[in-house]
């Protein structure tokens, strides 16, 4: 049992979870049913990202895990450590040089490129799934583009909250055909899923893999009279000064002392050490 | 100045290490080994095996030590490894007519050619906590009756269910040589078949399909079960070697499997027959298969030409997808994961709606605020 | 004229049990035909069957579409045949909530098909499910309240405005006002027989209850296991009935 083949996964399964990545890249925003091997790590915690990056990699790659967009969290540490023991890959924690990112619940603020890729983790990839439990139905109501259900959903968030209120696994049409879930990043995070990286998303309890190619027209749901807005925070980072970033509240006292601070944690060091370069110069 | 929460490695690596240290408990106990789990525990061990869907007995016995116990633990373990395995090819049907049975009851006949064979039952223990085997003492438990272990094997025992259909009393089951879908190799689609249900159901985790199968007795898709058969016993595995042309005993496996004889259906061109529910397990594991038959006729509502009434047991789709234990648990366990990001949208939501709230609130009664 | 909808021996049994035997008629725009029979004389079957909700085993349902004029609905492709359904289509259930989403506003069960047909203003949607509930007489104050709050009536008139609100040209009843007080009901009439006058619907309309028919339909049809046994214009079959079964349906009424 010590000997395992590169990044996990025997060479059969990844050419069969190649095959569905491509499958989802040519049908944008179609979700691939796949057969998800039982892996390392419970169901829920990555489970379908870690089989689509252990699909994607290739021993020069260098790999960066994030989880609520830091490095540091237990689970991008867990799923980090997986692959430098499995693939024995490169990791890094800079955004810039990583060829493959996986994340749990972000997007990373600075713009990604061409040469990159995007995974996600996804727990339940069906945007229809709670106003509809049913697979077989939900499948038909993809295929026949009946979407009605979902936009009574949001006209029932104005009548009552004035709001759609939806803030986080906001659901985007994908080039008009494909309702879709973007997984669970806050809706603050919609508008960078128009990117130039390939993003793949891997949900491995439910069996399903789908895909934006790079530049893919991904629309998030509104009326027009109510237009998406992706909220953004009205304080800077405490750490950093950055003013368009997403921002994670960090309670400081047990008197309601509290901070807001970059939660895309390379974003903000970065800038913290240009700022330091900056003083040096 | 605060510094954003560090060292998630280091945390990890300390979890890890504590885990160990309370997995081998007080070390003034002596340790214990794979082989004392697999021999004492082996009740343990097959359900380990039968929901890890992995027949390795030793494996089971150490994946239980290495998870303190924690048989849904064990059994991850078990489909992990299970996962990096490569698959050789597979073998032919194994033929439980022919098993060597160390037990074999039926509950609709009195006796039956084979006759009934109670074997290692708890069935009629009394559930008394016996002190005795906390003394350790040997000899003090050793068996009084001389074990008789096996030779039930040696005489012929004919399903009893073979019986019922040699009148056409009960529906018979077609013979079917297509090869079955195989859930480890292809997504689980629905509607699924017989084939795939029985193979969601053989791995699903136990208490779920007893909470099922016990809805079905209590009126929930009632189905009026009998246990036509019970057998637990071992039989050859064999497998075609393309090199020689014919198939060869690779190995033997304990199985338990059981028949049930359900309520009848007919209609104006068919006469009633009997019907049948179906469960087959790896390992001695009886609540498991006589669960897995129920929950089986219930789900063949359609096939049996029966009305929906709504039940869970009924629902294809609830069942096969709530049944896998690894699923559930992972995904039940998840919500301990960090999701700070997705609260904090929540959290802007909520002020933001509650401000206006309060807001319009004091639009409306301005003059409550003199 | 081109009839809107042309039904050619549409036969449908379960087993050994007949639904519905080898119908046919014509229905004509801004005409309403009434379906009579006792229960189990297969008249929900056939309507069920004409709206593609159960497969029939033989037989056309041919429907003048907008676009591309009279084509058969049973051999329609599926998108197509679900997108008639919620659009130039409409369904009333006797029960509302089958027909209803319960657990949606008023201002969202209205708003459904035209969400679904593409609508994404939502000021325009509110004010068309607010001008919706005003002509079935719901007040505009109860727009966001759950059908679960409404009585009987109001939630089977929620219902119609649910399905007439994309301006449908057939309209499928199935005893409409089977669960109702007498009361309620004869305001419902009331109320269905204005607007299928004011916008020209075509209905096809299932019921036991021929003072139903009498108020609604221009023609009726009577239905007795399985068969039509007699058709003709309301009043000519009402009051000089011809078939024996008919006699007994408009005696055992009369005797009432």
């Amino acid at each position: 049992m010590s000997d395992y083949n590169f990044a996990y996964l025997d060479e059969q399964t990844k050419r069969m979870i190649r095959r569905a990545i491509l499958k989802g890249l040519a049908v944008p925003g179609y979700q691939v049913p796949f057969a998800s091997r039982e892996m390392p790590m419970p169901y829920g915690w990555g489970t379908g990202g870690v089989q689509v990056t252990a699909a994607c990699l290739t021993p020069d790659d260098t790999v960066k895990v994030i989880d609520q967009g830091a490095d540091d969290t237990t689970n991008a540490v867990s799923i980090r450590k997986f692959f430098e023991k499995t693939a024995g890959v490169a990791t890094t924690t800079s955004t810039a040089a990583a060829d493959l990112i996986q994340t749990r619940h972000r997007i990373p603020e600075e713009p990604l490129r061409e040469d990159q890729i995007l995974v996600y983790q996804v727990p339940i990839p069906e945007p229809l799934r709670f106003l509809e439990p049913r697979e077989t139905e939900t499948r038909k109501m993809h295929s026949l583009e009946e979407y009605g259900l979902m936009h009574v959903k949001l006209y029932e968030d104005i009548a009552r909250h004035g709001h759609i209120a939806t803030s986080y696994a906001y659901p985007v049409m994908v080039e008009d055909r494909y309702v879709m879930d973007p997984s669970p990043i806050p809706k603050f995070d919609n508008p960078k899923l128009e990117s130039a990286a390939i993003q793949l998303f891997g949900a491995g309890r439910e069996q399903r893999i789908y895909a934006l190619p790079p530049h893919t027209r991904v629309v998030s749901l509104d009326f027009d009279d109510h237009p998406f807005d992706p909220s953004r925070a009205d304080h800077p980072c405490a750490l950093c000064g950055a003013e368009g970033s997403y921002l994670d509240e960090v309670i400081t006292d047990d008197r309601g002392g509290r901070m807001f601070v970059c939660s895309d944690t390379d974003f903000c060091e970065t800038r913290r050490d240009a700022a330091k370069d900056e003083v040096a110069a | 100045m605060y510094v954003a929460v560090k060292g998630g490695e280091k945390a990890i690596d300390t979890a890890h290490a504590w885990l160990a240290e309370e997995r081998r408990g007080d070390r003034d106990v002596a340790d214990l080994s794979v082989a004392q789990i697999r021999e004492q525990l082996a009740l343990a061990v097959n359900r380990v095996m039968a929901e890890g869907a992995l027949y390795d007995p030793d494996l089971a016995a150490l994946a239980i030590k290495q998870a303190r116990g924690d048989l849904i633990e064990a059994i991850f373990l078990i489909r992990a490894y299970r996962t990096t395995q490569a698959r050789f090819g597979h073998s032919e049907p194994v033929d439980t007519g022919k098993m060597r049975c160390d037990r074999r009851i039926s509950a609709t006949f009195k006796d039956a050619p084979g006759g009934q064979v109670l074997g290692p039952t708890f069935d009629y223990t009394h559930r008394l906590i016996d002190f005795a085997l906390a003394a350790e003492d040997q000899a003090a438990n050793a068996s009084q009756v001389e074990a008789q272990s096996g030779d039930a094997a040696a005489a012929e025992m004919p399903r009893i269910t073979d019986f019922l259909d040699r009148d056409g009393l009960i529906q018979p089951e077609l013979r079917d040589d297509t090869t079955p879908p195989d859930m480890t190799r292809e997504p689980l689609a629905y509607p699924a078949n017989r084939a795939l249900r029985l193979q969601a159901l053989a791995r699903g985790d136990e208490g779920f399909l007893l909470g099922m199968a016990y809805s079905t007795q209590r009126g929930y898709g009632r189905n009026h079960p009998f246990v036509g058969e019970l057998r637990v016993g071992r039989v050859d595995v064999e497998m075609e070697i393309p090199e020689l042309g014919f198939a060869i005993t690779v190995g033997e496996v304990t199985l338990t499997e059981c028949e049930t004889v359900n309520q009848f259906v007919g209609s104006k061109s068919e006469p009633p027959q009997f019907t049948r529910g179906y469960g087959l397990v790896l390992g001695h594991t009886e609540r498991k298969a006589i669960s897995m038959a129920l929950v089986d006729r219930a789900l063949r509502w359609q096939e049996l030409d029966e009305d929906n009434s709504g039940a869970p047991a009924q629902d294809e789709e609830f069942v096969l997808a709530h049944a896998d234990n690894i699923q559930a648990t992972g995904f039940l366990e998840h919500i301990k994961l960090p999701h700070y990001v997705d609260f904090q949208s929540e959290l802007e939501l909520i002020r933001k709606l509650r401000a206006e709230a309060q807001a319009a609130q004091m639009v409306r009664q301005p003059e409550a605020a003199e | 004229m081109t009839p809107l909808l042309s039904v050619r021996n549409l036969s449908k049994s379960y087993g050994a049990q007949l639904g519905c035997n080898a119908v046919s008629f014509d229905l004509f725009p801004g005409e309403v035909m009434g379906i009579v029979g006792e229960s189990g004389s297969g008249k929900s079957t056939l309507l069920n069957c004409i709206a593609g909700h159960i497969a029939q085993d033989r037989g056309q349902v041919v429907y003048d579409t907008r676009a591309d004029g009279p084509r058969d609905t049973v051999t329609m492709p599926e998108p197509e045949r679900r997108m008639l359904g919620r659009t130039d289509w409409a369904f009333v259930h006797q029960n509302p909530r089958d027909g209803l989403r319960m657990n949606v506003s008023a201002g969202g069960n209205v708003g459904e098909r035209l969400m679904a047909v593409g609508a994404r203003n939502y000021g325009d949607i509110r004010d068309t499910a607010q001008d919706w509930l005003g002509r079935v007489e719901i007040a505009a104050g109860r727009i966001d309240d759950r059908p679960s709050t409404f009585s009987g009536g109001m939630q089977q008139r929620l219902q119609i405005a649910r399905n007439l609100v994309t301006a449908p040209r057939l309209v499928f009843m199935d005893e409409p006002t089977g669960g109702l007080d007498v009361s309620v009901q004869a305001r419902l009439l009331d109320m269905l027989r204005e607007l299928v006058r004011e916008m020209g619907l075509s209905v096809i309309l299932v019921t036991h209850d021929l003072a139903v028919v009498r108020l609604l339909a221009h023609r009726l049809m009577v239905m007795k296991s399985g068969e039509v046994v007699e058709t003709g214009l309301t009043d000519q079959v009402l009051d000089d009935p011809q078939h024996a079964y008919t006699q007994l349906l408009v005696s055992s009424v009369l005797h009432v």
